[in-house]
């Protein structure tokens, strides 16, 4: 099982990835320049979050054309693992590997705190040590998180059980009140349809040991080892 | 050849920006603004090209990379 950490220019979560994988899973890991090609020697790429070329135009706009970003796509057509944390999610729908797209926070604020988060389906690499209706304590930290696509795709996403965690309140209950950022749906996370591809606002990495306050991000990291 | 690329928010989706300076405007007593979009100025110099080779370009342009079509329009002004 090796995981590869991609590194955008911008990126600064890639560390804190690099970290939990290795040093608290103790699994392989390296990081992957944004120029590089080569992902064949890895199972799951990691996109980090971070501020990818300065959020210049729109997030993630810019980091989709990086040329590492044509080899991620190749590699999750192959049904290989591919997780995007926050900026790396909105990586994701730039680059059409999930769909949708992020528009700026109902606030307009840079939101940096600890959400809950239902997961709603374990029948992917990512989610499957949770149980269904689950709920996991992990930050969020970003700007652009509130989830929009038209009506037509989020039935599909719906429908297909695509939606794999929700903003929740701490007894589990998806409500507006718990939803910290106006995404449709209380939408924390989605997968694409052949669910190797998983897209998330909140920070797992941030929350993978006690020190940090919470280990439950660690769930989605073990599931992935665990599957691979 | 000038491009200028216009891009905003579509009808159909909230702009959080607009509300919050039509609601500014409101306080400052300009109570007619019924509605703001804020959205993306963008100049492009194309150099030497024909005019139908310039839509042609900045509409891929658009499409690809300076507007996301799943939230945003886009409009362009050439000369």
């Amino acid at each position: 099982m090796k995981f590869g950490v991609v590194v955008f220019p911008g990126s600064n979560c890639d560390y804190d990835c690099y970290h939990v994988l290795k040093h608290v899973l103790q699994k392989d890991a390296d990081f992957i320049w944004h120029k590089d090609r080569e992902l064949s020697k890895y199972d799951c790429i990691v996109l980090p979050g971070g501020f990818s070329y300065g959020d210049y135009l729109r997030t993630g706009a810019i980091a989709r054309f990086s040329p590492v970003m044509e080899s991620v796509v190749k590699h999750a057509q192959k049904g290989k693992l591919v997780i995007g944390i926050c900026n790396g999610f909105q990586i994701l729908l730039e680059s059409g590997l999930l769909p949708g797209a992020m528009l700026r926070n109902e606030s307009l604020k840079f939101i940096c705190r600890f959400v809950h988060l239902r997961v709603e389906n374990t029948d992917t690499p990512f989610t499957r040590l949770a149980k269904r209706g689950e709920v996991l304590r992990i930050p969020i930290a970003h700007g652009e998180g509130n989830y929009f696509a038209d009506a037509e795709t989020i039935e599909k996403l719906k429908k297909n059980d695509q939606i794999l965690v929700r903003y929740c309140d701490p007894k589990g209950s998806v409500d507006r009140a718990a939803n910290p950022n106006g995404s449709l749906e209380n939408i924390a996370g989605i997968c694409n349809e052949k669910r190797n591809v998983f897209g998330l606002m909140p920070h797992p990495e941030r929350a993978s040991e006690a020190a940090l306050g919470s280990t439950d991000g660690r769930k989605i990291f073990e599931s992935i080892v665990q599957y691979a | 050849m000038k491009a200028k690329v216009y891009v905003t928010l579509k009808k159909s989706v909230l702009d959080p920006q607009g509300k919050t300076v039509q609601h500014a405007l409101s306080t400052m007593g300009f109570n007619e603004v019924k509605d703001v979009r804020v959205g993306k100025y963008i100049e492009l110099e194309l150099g030497e090209i024909s005019k139908s080779q310039a839509e042609q370009k900045i509409k891929t342009m658009c499409e690809k990379l300076l507007a996301n079509t799943v939230i945003e329009e886009y409009r362009y002004e050439l000369n």
